[in-house]
């Protein structure tokens, strides 16, 4: 937000040119740290798998409460790998270069955030029906369960990466990152239980969908530019 | 047109020196209208027909949930300011401006659940403006610990803004969705306080309650910004005289 883009406008071409130039490298990097993908969802089972023995093992009990409890730990686990998203480029001085190219600084974070979603999102989502079952879902929830936990995941990479911006320089963001954040998380989580819950009711569950879908369009379009802001900020430090 | 105007607010000793005089009056304006509608609302309107006395938080309840809300978008607009203008003065406000209303939606919580417990029989109910209250009270706070985090001020004062921003996107989205999911779960025993046409007997009174919270803001939100202003320019001539004195 504060030094505006100056250079010369860059066609849409090589703008696309450059996110996926800037995608493939960020995929390459993401296959290569395996811990950063498999840690979120470590995280994810191992803190599932507490709560029966926190509220007891009963089935009824559980599948009341597995809607929100799996979607209250994708939040956790993805708020807790927001923290390495631009930490890397930070401290080895790649934002910086990063802030210089000539294609505008939003597809760069777009594409971290679509390799951060890849990486956790996606395989999260994935894993979830196997959790469901463990905790007793009724099998109508599976495939909106699912569908939410894709939809939803993608809008908490774009949105966390908010915060991992403005927290990117300072030395340990950890709590403050999940203060600034967590509020902004509420529509998603709130949409996201919601259509879980009346799939499992039986009743129609697009319109949560379309919500879902539409929370991710707004943030595809509006995260980014806040987290470009917030990383020039954090630059500035 | 003249904007000398706008550009002497940018200089934290105009500020300072220009808000002395209007102090004093707000001081007094919100010291009259609070006391005068807090008397006339507490103890001389009558009681509700089903609520009997426990109705009369709203006196205290409305005014700081107007506030706390009135008052997010004062911090984020200040806040733009500051990014916009890059103004030092703007920043001073967006941070006492985040204090206070984080304090605001407190009370105003504090009160809602007090109200609550005769009312609902619980002090606490997940009902959807208690919830998005709350969920305000956290974004106030993100704004305060951003701001306390950063080394350097200046940054800081910008990752805040730019905080505060992001936040005022979201408040109608969160509420909204927060009001979505109340309908969702409402209980049949329980029903949210429709807003029924309110008597003007019980009215007025909490009309100079408004007005006089409003006073109390701008007073607060002057003397928290004129302290941390000078706090902040502690190094410079201005600031050194006005707090020794000229000695």
């Amino acid at each position: 937000m504060s030094s505006v883009d100056v250079q010369k406008p860059v066609s849409g071409v090589r703008s696309a040119l450059g996110f996926m130039a800037l995608f493939r490298i960020e995929m390459l990097l993401a296959l290569r740290k395996r811990a950063d993908i498999t840690n979120p969802l470590l995280f994810f089972v191992t803190v599932l798998a507490l709560l029966p023995l926190g509220v007891g093992p009963e089935p009824e009990l559980l599948a009341k409460m597995a809607p929100g409890m799996i979607w209250v730990m994708a939040l956790l686990a993805n708020m807790l790998s927001q923290e390495s998203l631009f930490r890397g480029d930070f401290e080895d001085g790649t934002l910086e270069q990063l802030t210089l190219l000539p294609q505008p600084l939003y597809f760069a974070i777009l594409a971290k955030s679509l390799v951060h979603w890849i990486a956790t999102g996606l395989p999260l989502a994935l894993l979830s029906p196997l959790l469901a079952l463990m905790l007793n879902l009724p099998v109508d929830g599976y495939l909106c369960l699912l569908v939410s936990l894709l939809l939803g995941t993608a809008s908490l990479s774009l949105i966390g990466a908010i915060g991992a911006a403005l927290t990117v320089a300072l030395r340990r963001p950890g709590l403050l990152l999940a203060l600034i954040v967590m509020p902004l998380y509420v529509p998603v989580l709130i949409f996201g239980t919601g259509a879980v819950q009346a799939a499992i009711d039986g009743y129609a569950y697009s319109t949560q969908l379309a919500f879902l879908a539409a929370l991710l369009a707004t943030a595809a379009a509006l995260a980014p530019l806040a987290a470009a802001g917030a990383i020039r900020i954090s630059l500035d430090n | 047109m003249n904007w000398q105007w706008f550009h002497r607010l940018g200089s934290p000793r105009w500020f300072y020196q220009k808000t002395g005089a209007w102090l004093p009056w707000l001081a007094l304006a919100s010291v009259v209208l609070l006391s005068v509608g807090s008397v006339w609302g507490l103890g001389f309107v009558y009681e509700h027909g089903q609520q009997g006395n426990s109705y009369r938080i709203i006196y205290i309840h409305v005014p700081a949930a107007l506030l706390a809300l009135a008052g997010y978008y004062v911090m984020a607009i200040s806040g733009a300011i500051g990014l916009i203008w890059r103004m030092k003065l703007s920043f001073a406000v967006m941070r006492a401006a985040a204090s206070i209303g984080a304090v605001l939606s407190f009370i105003c919580l504090v009160t809602g659940s007090l109200w609550g417990k005769p009312t609902w029989g619980t002090y606490w109910e997940w009902e959807a403006r208690m919830t998005s209250m709350l969920i305000l009270l956290f974004l106030y706070i993100g704004v305060i610990a951003l701001s306390h985090a950063a080394s350097r001020e200046q940054s800081a004062d910008k990752a805040s803004a730019l905080l505060a921003l992001v936040g005022t996107v979201n408040i109608p989205i969160i509420y909204w969705s927060v009001n979505w999911w109340n309908s969702l779960h409402q209980r049949a025993t329980l029903r949210v306080i429709e807003e029924s046409r309110i008597d003007p007997v019980m009215f007025y009174p909490l009309l100079i309650m408004i007005i006089g919270f409003y006073c109390m803001y701008a007073w607060t939100l002057l003397t928290h910004t004129r302290t941390l202003l000078l706090k902040r320019e502690m190094r410079t001539k201005w600031a050194q005289d006005e707090l020794l004195g000229g000695r």
